[in-house]
């Protein structure tokens, strides 16, 4: 391994403009002549639009127009769209209803938006919104999964029953059912898994420039994926041909998933600059990004696990309501489906699993993928029904689970997808030693003495990642394929560019990536830039998001560097005057066998541009590859998590004392960035199990509106994790990695919650289980006080 | 945020002039709480008098039996003064609990016990140790000065100039925070000063700061965490919202006044 190759912990080379404030985001790109967009929005959850009057609004000073949905439609912008097909049981298409980017005739949730005000400055849009006067017409708002399917809810889509999307399943049932019947024992569950504000630290922005000169349209937008940004919008909205538009997401401050959906409001932006001629910056607020961006989770779920007198669990069973919000976002239908329901064997030999879904429309803001997307879900089910099962079977948590581990591989669980390798037993087993899970009686006998209620609490969790192989997941119903672009460009001084799909914002590509190209050419790391974030530079890519980076985005850099060496093979064989066969490649040195004739890369890339060596007969100058990559399979990146805390008996405040972290992401390119996202993604599954829930009252007001209200976990509510590793390689692409940017978030919320209810001796407590919660359960449980 | 007029007097008495003429102008001290709901434009205060330039407003002195803040000293200077630290360590605790750093380098003593947020930290300690509230026109004694959410015994025009604190012996804050904003979802004070016997509650009443005179009869025979072992309050009047029931907020009120008077016995 050299300093700079895969393996190594290198610094960050993008941190030195990030911790210096000399990013690039978005709302730091200014246009001259720049106009500022604000919104009006519905103050109302659920309500028709009588009629808008902007009359006032446009004779308030520094106006520059004022629009609304009506001349959207008018211009025939096209509504927004979601992009993966999702069938009901009954084969009936899902139920899309009209999202238009500003709302004409009727609102259906806080924060939709009816109008916008452009103006000279953003204080004189906010003067000028105040005085657009829109007359609603309030109706009832529903605002639970669980009850937006009733009789008596109010309907918010026309022509859509009950509020019903689809009615989604995956499994028998038959043999599903059949086994519970013979099945000695059955532990059954109600969870709620909560729903999350994502937060990112920089909020959503949009800056159009239309040029009346080109017609282009440029549109920079803080976005996981512009080129997909661009194809919808414009395939399906319609704004401009694909050609004419240019999408730029610069440096992107968090994106967690809330930035892979394209929003009304980059929408409206490049809309209205078209119409204003002139360039429009919208910059979100944090109360407008509380509203607006697409929120995570809110799953109602009941679930049933079958086993055998040993513990062997014989089948599981869900039923699952998924709140989509008030539209459907950019790829909200797969989440609760295809990300959720194909993860629910987890790490276990289950025969056969049932699950039953059925997405909703409520007056919310609507819910799409974060951190995990569905995978954080099905392991909260599976880790929750495994625990519980092995406590009212008497059996110790980590053995129930080691008795049903998978063990042969390749593995097909009965709901798709199919485990190519990976070793639980290996990673449940470092993770005991780390945590020193021998010694925990003791320690909870300790911490009763200090009036601590200790418990500890596992999560042996699996995720699909690497998404995903294109024709698989075309035969599920996306839009799209999710497969992965690179382009290598060797620059005739043999430093190098790669361009790639993939997208960074905050992950650390500019240093992986490069650390890939350093160790395979053996040129410094600091010869090496990534270029990623534009359409008109970067071939088609499709963005980051799924943990798929590293095994997708860096498999596609890997298939370009092949061909890079092929060709460079073939310019030194000129420059050395050997066979093409007998040139070697190592350590960005070629060489002819047995011999020691050599030319170093810098040389040969010369050559390949100056082309002196051979003629345009025998070799096309230059030395640039391109690779499209499409992964054979997901990766299963697997691990344990053990989690162990206190209960403060008199006040129901949990601190977590000790947090083990084992993970299997097969080859690391960079432990310290892998380790950072581990702790991140630990951070935000803590903040989901402790802290955060979004509130809605039933009148559909967020009451979780603010940090004020919505508690985000900071540093100090975590303790320092021990992380370690386990390695099984990926066989399903060239490098062997797994991905490991969800991991944390989709292991950490079962162990919390695994740990809790173990020290407080309760069998379910909802998320999150703030100090309250905790201490009411202890109430009704009566807890007997510590010795 | 809208538009307003902004003015910054040298003196109490510019300032007292200028609210005078502004009847709907605010008084600037560390912005912390005014500033947020102008830039939401759920406050629009047509002139902003900023205390910043006024001389004497700061600073904390021991004078004799009681420690006087200056109504614009800020929360990291109270939290940080040695004189303080070194007589009433129970009240120096108080402002270092208050938010973040950003919030303790210009949050101000005058300008929290002005706005008497339900939740926030120095209602407690000064209705907790029976302070003096000094205006430029009187003094009010921390008991009349607290009169409900928000509301206080302050007149139009009246500006805090210092607040006196009597030293004593035994004098501590427990407070649970607010787990997203930080304020006290929860927080006790308890002091002792010769036969004068306080607790102080802050965050959990909805009617604002209020005493336990229940827990301060039973005090009195000895002021220790054992006297009130057993102890509770009624839940009627406890603030209720998504973050904790009326029963929570009066279990913890018990629960903090023992932990309040074991480090105040410590």
């Amino acid at each position: 391994m050299s300093a700079t190759g895969i393996g190594a912990p290198v610094r960050r080379k993008e941190d030195f403009r990030f911790i210096t404030g000399q990013g690039q985001y978005t709302d730091d790109v200014t246009r001259p002549g720049e106009t500022r967009a604000v919104f009006v929005r519905s103050p109302h959850a659920h309500a028709n639009i009588k009629s808008i009057d902007v009359s006032a609004a446009k004779t308030m000073p520094g106006v520059i127009d004022v629009l609304t949905g009506a001349q959207l439609a008018t211009d025939k912008i096209g509504n927004l769209i979601c992009g993966w097909m999702i069938h009901s049981k009954d084969g009936s298409p899902m139920k899309m209803a009209a999202h238009p980017a500003l709302a004409a005739t009727k609102v259906n949730c806080v924060g939709d938006a009816v109008a916008v005000v452009i103006a000279e400055t953003v204080a004189q849009g906010k003067d000028a919104a105040e005085k657009v006067k829109v007359d609603y017409e309030v109706l009832p708002a529903v605002v639970d999964p669980a009850k937006a399917q009733a009789k008596d809810a109010p309907q918010i889509h026309p022509d859509i029953a009950n509020n019903t999307i689809y009615q989604w399943h995956l499994g028998e049932k038959k043999d599903v059912d059949a086994a519970f019947a013979a099945a000695k024992h059955v532990t059954k569950l109600d969870i709620v898994n909560n729903r999350l504000v994502p937060n990112a630290m920089e909020p959503r922005a949009a800056l159009a420039d239309y040029d009346a000169g080109t017609d282009n349209l440029t549109l920079w937008n803080t976005s996981q994926n512009p080129h997909v940004a661009r194809l919808v919008i414009s395939a399906f909205i319609g704004m401009a041909p694909e050609h004419k538009l240019r999408v730029i997401a610069p440096d992107v401050g968090g994106g967690f998933g809330s930035k892979i959906f394209i929003y009304p409001e980059e929408v409206v932006c490049l809309w209205a600059s078209r119409k204003v001629k002139r360039p429009v910056k919208w910059t979100s607020d944090r109360s407008e990004a509380f509203l607006t961006d697409a929120h995570g989770r809110d799953h109602v779920t009941h679930a049933e696990l079958a086993l055998d007198a040993n513990g062997k669990i014989l089948a599981l069973r869900a039923k699952t309501i998924a709140n989509l919000g008030a539209y459907m976002s950019t790829f909200s239908s797969s989440v609760p489906t295809y990300l959720y329901a194909t993860l629910l064997s987890g790490q276990y030999n289950i025969p056969s699993i049932y699950c039953e879904v059925d997405a909703v429309y409520t007056n919310t803001a609507p819910v799409d993928a974060y951190r995990g997307a569905g995978r954080p879900e099905a392991t909260f089910v599976v880790e929750r029904l495994v625990e519980v099962a092995a406590r009212q079977m008497g059996i110790d948590p980590a053995d129930l689970r080691r008795r049903n581990f998978i063990t042969a591989f390749p593995h097909q669980t009965p709901v798709i997808m199919a485990y190519d390798g990976g070793d639980y037993n290996a990673s449940l087993k470092k993770a005991m030693e780390m945590a020193d899970v021998k010694g925990f009686a003791k320690r909870k006998r300790d911490a009763a003495r200090n009036g601590k209620l200790r418990g500890l609490g596992y999560s042996t969790y699996i995720e699909a990642c690497g998404i995903a192989p294109s024709q698989a997941v075309g035969s599920l119903g996306a839009g799209v394929g999710l497969w992965e672009s690179a382009e290598v460009r060797v620059n005739p001084t043999g430093s190098v560019e790669v361009l790639t799909g993939s997208h960074a914002h905050g992950q650390g590509h500019e240093t992986t990536f490069a650390q890939l190209v350093s160790e395979r050419l053996g040129i410094p790391i600091e010869n090496v830039s990534i270029v990623h974030g534009d359409t008109d530079k970067v071939q088609f890519g499709m963005g980051t998001y799924g943990s798929r980076s590293g095994a997708v985005g860096m498999s596609a850099i890997v298939k370009a560097l092949d061909k890079i060496e092929i060709k460079a093979k073939k310019v030194a064989a000129f420059m050395l005057e050997a066979a093409e066969g007998d040139i070697e490649f190592k350590d960005g040195k070629f060489t002819v066998a047995g011999t020691d004739k050599s030319a170093a890369f810098g040389d040969v890339a010369l050559n390949a541009y100056i082309a002196h060596k051979f003629t345009g007969a025998e070799l096309e100058p230059g030395l640039k590859e391109t690779s499209f990559y499409d992964p054979t399979n997901f990766t299963f990146p697997a691990g344990c998590h053990i989690c162990e805390l206190d209960v403060d008996i008199e006040t129901g405040k949990v601190d977590i004392v000790n947090w083990t972290a084992v993970d299997d992401f097969g080859t690391i390119i960079n432990p310290m960035i892998v380790e950072g996202q581990v702790h991140g993604g630990i951070a935000q599954g803590v903040g989901q199990a402790l802290m955060e829930g979004a509130y809605y009252d039933a009148n559909g007001q967020l009451v979780t509106g603010s940090m004020m209200d919505y508690t985000m976990p900071r540093a100090h509510d975590l303790p320092s994790f021990h992380v370690g590793l386990t390695e099984t390689k990926s066989p399903s692409n060239p490098l062997g990695m797994k991905g490991c940017g969800e991991a944390g978030a989709i292991a950490s919320p079962a162990a919390v919650i695994n740990a809790i209810t173990d020290a407080i001796g309760t069998e379910n407590i909802a998320m999150p289980a703030t100090a309250s919660a905790v201490w009411t359960a202890l109430q009704k449980l009566q807890a007997p006080k510590a010795a | 945020m809208y538009n307003f007029t902004f003015h910054r007097p040298t003196t109490v008495r510019q300032a007292a002039g200028l609210l005078a003429r502004n009847p709907d102008g605010k008084l600037l001290a560390g912005g912390h709480s005014l500033l947020p709901v102008m830039k939401q434009r759920l406050a629009q205060p047509s002139a902003i008098v900023d205390l910043s330039l006024v001389e004497g407003l700061s600073g904390v002195e021991l004078k004799g039996r009681s420690v006087s803040i200056g109504a614009m000293t800020r929360h990291a200077d109270v939290a940080n003064s040695q004189v303080l630290k070194d007589v009433m360590p129970g009240l120096a605790s108080v402002p270092g609990s208050i938010g973040d750093p950003q919030v303790r380098n210009r949050g101000t003593i005058g300008g929290s016990i002005a706005n008497n947020d339900p939740n926030a930290d120095y209602p407690a300690a000064c209705l907790g140790l029976g302070a003096t509230i000094i205006t430029n026109k009187r003094r009010i004694a921390a008991d009349d000065f607290f009169t409900g959410m928000f509301s206080t015994a302050l007149e139009e025009g009246e500006i805090i100039v210092r607040v006196s604190f009597p030293v004593a012996k035994k004098a501590a804050y427990e407070k649970f925070k607010h787990p997203a904003s930080g304020f006290a979802l929860v927080g006790v004070f308890v002091s002792k000063r010769g036969p004068d016997i306080r607790v102080a509650v802050t965050g959990a009443g909805s009617n604002g700061v209020f005493r336990v005179t229940s827990f301060e009869e039973a005090l009195k025979k000895r002021f220790a965490a054992k006297s009130i072992e057993g102890m509770t309050i009624p839940a009627t009047g406890m603030n209720s919202d998504i973050h904790a029931s009326p029963e929570y907020r009066a279990h913890l009120v018990a629960v903090l006044a023992r932990r309040a008077l074991a480090k105040a016995n410590a």
